[in-house]
């Protein structure tokens, strides 16, 4: 059918309608395939680490004396390190203390920001738009909670609600940016939104040193969080999971409704589809880019707020870690629907709890992780990226032979 | 036409690059699979360090920096290892890439039961104080930081300024130009301490042989001086080294981590101009460290790091771990003036009787060495 489209029409497709055509087709695969792309990442990762294990390659050394020797060394050496992810993840019985053997709290306090980062990678993505900032907007969004944070001394009641909304504006902000280039020149968001995560990252860091350096530190880093501008913590001190929980929960509902019961997130969603029909339908296409950045940067706001007044009680220029980036994998295993980032955010909230127990009980360096997680995104966006330069190809060829 | 094609390339795809990550991983394997099995173990005979080591968990979490970071990441680390070599104790260790590391990786250490960790760098101060309050059971060392009161954590400083005054000394003696320059990374404690000795080094010169040389980058009474702000951007080493050699300074003193490799490039390019530019390396002897910069390397200030974790965790095995700091010194080793190695015969036999005076002088205490940031 494409093919027949691409003979009559000659005219190569507008970049536009290329890259949500990828969108497209990475949210046309089910929940299998992304189960899937985590399994036979899961297996290469398991691979490396028999791979790299000295024990192994010691056995590896008589292979054709004893084999089982190589292979117990291999079984013991993936299952060690798996076995100290899991535990890591969820429960773990070996751990000293009853605080250190709930690992799942922590799977859950890693997960927070993901959500809400995650959420805004995939809103975007609906309406067409690839987010490459949430990095950004969770640094902008963090700056903005933290100035609010440890800047204003308000009363209880009032500070925290304050500080999540400055940082949802923080982000929205950086966002918007990009939306509004996008709608009225046509700059391409993801390069805008590159170049915005730079300036984030120089703009905080001027301001570490300047406005919002703590004056008893030399260091670039600001000053605690007023104890009243700080998300609750749900299960005590003895936990890191905190009320941002509730509100990256709150945020997978909203979202879900926002695409799937409101108007706006059928325009968003009409937008994403093709924008050109979007437009012809009397949709107002530039409207929807800048509102639905605005939102998503918004989303990517609230998890710097989630950084800075859940985990980290104060700002530095790592206060966003890699998290900007995880949020595009978080989106993409989700398939772009607002459960099923939720779903990815735990994931690789358990990636991050059971990592470094895995570094450390198992003796497998935490990069293993970053490569499972990378594979994960090679699988799910290659098969998509792989069939549209396919295309690509067999339209030129059958141009040139017509 | 599209969903077959789809599924036969996703396929295709995956099962190839399946096929092919084992297909390497068993050849990486199998390539050299044809040696002897060995015996099966006998009972007993390689447990000859005593039970209490073999049950001892040393354990260490670095900052940033990672533990090939060429600073004391490493050092720590590798002192850790040597006293596992050399003990029979356990270890455990873990990286951290960002500031939000620090904790969990501390949490997991105490869940591990680690009897005692290393956290290696004043960034983990917040985490440490927190981890081991919470669990006053276990043992915690800090590598640079004495900001933590708590009976369970030992800091371990550097009174880096006693052998900084020393190469300021030297490099006093060796100067041409009648000017020395240094640069820090950051404005910080760790870093300006050697600043200090240095320049306190090239005073005493000055008054012991009424010379007049000068201090480039470095101002002791104010505290402000030459800085590149970054501990990363090795360019920017680069850039304050041309300054301070443009300014003529013909011995120049980074301290500022990596930066060191900027300087030394920066130096080794005017010497080839005909300059004779001379480098101080900080924290290992980068003569060993840095082999590149060997034909400029006057002297380096060394803090011996792996000794103090060393002496640590002996102590704690034996049942003496106390929370006392421990500094490092002149007197005790702890920090030190490498040799001068190739450019031994620029430092005349004058300088280093002087020099050797200098160092009792500094550990009987007739001469002070008073650095702002010297732990206290």
């Amino acid at each position: 059918m494409s093919e027949t489209q691409t003979v009559k029409e000659p005219t190569p497709p507008a970049k536009e309608s290329q890259g949500s055509q990828v969108i497209r087709e990475i949210m046309a695969g089910n929940a299998v395939i992304s189960v899937l792309a985590v399994v036979v990442a899961l297996v290469i990762g398991g691979i490396l680490i028999a791979v790299t294990d000295p024990r192994v390659t010691a056995a590896a050394g008589y292979f054709f004396a004893d084999p089982a020797a190589t292979l117990s060394a291999i079984w013991s050496s993936v299952s060690e390190a798996y076995g100290a992810l899991w535990r890591g993840a969820t429960y773990d019985p070996t751990a000293r203390t009853w605080q250190g053997q709930l690992g799942i709290f922590e799977t859950l306090t890693f997960a927070t920001p993901l959500i809400l980062s995650g959420l805004a990678v995939t809103l975007a993505f609906r309406a067409g738009l690839f987010n490459i900032g949430a990095q950004g907007q969770i640094i902008l969004g963090a700056t903005f909670a933290g100035a609010v944070g440890f800047g204003m001394h308000l009363p209880p009641a009032i500070h925290l609600p304050a500080v999540i909304l400055a940082g949802a504006i923080g982000g929205a902000i950086w966002g918007g940016i990009a939306g509004f280039l996008k709608a009225r020149t046509g700059a391409h968001e993801v390069i805008v939104t590159i170049m915005l995560n730079y300036i984030a990252i120089s703009l905080v860091l001027y301001l570490l040193k300047n406005q919002l350096k703590d004056p008893n530190s030399t260091n670039p880093i600001s000053p605690q969080m007023d104890g009243n501008a700080v998300f609750p913590l749900l299960l005590g001190p003895n936990f890191r999971v905190h009320a941002g929980l509730i509100v990256a929960i709150l945020a997978v509902i909203g979202v879900a409704w926002l695409l799937n019961r409101s108007t706006l997130g059928f325009e968003y969603r009409a937008i994403g589809a093709n924008p050109k029909a979007a437009r012809t339908a009397g949709m107002l296409v530039s409207r929807g880019y800048i509102t639905v950045m605005l939102i998503s940067g918004a989303l990517a706001g609230l998890a710097g707020v989630a950084q800075i007044a859940g985990t980290e009680k104060s700002l530095d220029s790592e206060i966003a870690g890699s998290i900007g980036f995880d949020a595009i994998t978080v989106a993409l295993l989700g398939r772009s629907k607002p459960w099923g980032t939720f779903f990815a955010a735990l994931l690789f909230g358990a990636f991050k709890a059971g990592g470094t127990s895995m570094a450390v009980n198992a003796d497998v360096s935490i990069d293993i992780v970053a490569v499972v997680q990378s594979l994960i995104v090679l699988f799910i966006a290659a098969p998509p990226l792989i069939r549209s330069i396919f295309r690509i190809k067999a339209a030129r060829r059958e141009g040139a032979s017509a | 036409m599209e969903e077959p094609l789809k599924n036969h390339i996703t396929g295709t795809f995956k099962r190839g690059a399946t096929v092919g990550t084992v297909a390497l991983g068993a050849m990486a394997l199998l390539l050299t699979g044809c040696g002897q099995a060995p015996a099966p173990a006998g009972g007993g005979g390689s447990t000859s360090g005593n039970a209490a080591a073999a049950n001892y968990l040393g354990c260490i979490v670095s900052d940033s920096g990672g533990f090939d970071d060429q600073s004391f990441n490493q050092s720590s680390y590798e002192g850790l290892k040597k006293t596992v070599a050399d003990t029979g104790i356990k270890m455990k260790e873990a990286q951290s890439t960002t500031k939000a590391d620090f904790e969990p990786n501390l949490n997991q250490m105490a869940n591990a039961g680690c009897n005692l960790t290393f956290t290696v760098g004043f960034l983990l101060a917040d985490a440490t104080k927190k981890v081991a309050t919470a669990d006053p059971k276990l043992h915690f060392a800090i590598i640079d930081d004495n900001s933590i009161k708590l009976p369970n954590v030992k800091p371990i400083v550097y009174d880096t300024a006693q052998a900084a005054f020393l190469a300021g000394y030297t490099a006093a003696s060796v100067s041409k130009t009648g000017k020395v320059g240094t640069f820090g990374g950051i404005n910080i404690p760790t870093v300006t301490i050697f600043m200090d000795g240095f320049a306190e080094g090239v005073a005493y010169y000055n008054k012991q042989q009424s010379k007049n040389v000068q201090v480039l980058g470095w101002n002791v009474g104010t505290q402000q001086g030459l800085f590149a702000n970054t501990f990363d951007i090795i360019q920017e080493g680069t850039k304050a080294t041309n300054n301070l050699i443009g300014e003529g300074a013909d011995v120049v003193m980074p301290v500022a981590g990596p930066l060191g490799k900027g300087a030394g490039d920066a130096i080794l390019a005017a010497n080839k101009g005909g300059k004779d530019v001379k480098l101080v390396w900080v924290d290992s002897d980068g003569y060993l460290t840095a082999p590149t910069y060997k034909s400029i390397l006057l002297t380096s200030v060394i803090k011996t790091m792996g000794d103090a974790v060393e002496t640590i965790v002996k102590d704690d095995l034996a049942g003496k771990y106390s929370a006392t700091p421990y500094v490092g010194t002149l007197d005790n080793g702890g920090v030190a003036m490498a040799p001068f190695h190739d450019l031994d015969s620029a430092v005349s036999a004058d300088t280093k009787s002087q020099l050797d005076t200098i160092k009792k002088g500094i550990i009987d205490g007739s001469i002070k060495v008073e650095s702002k940031s010297s732990p206290k």
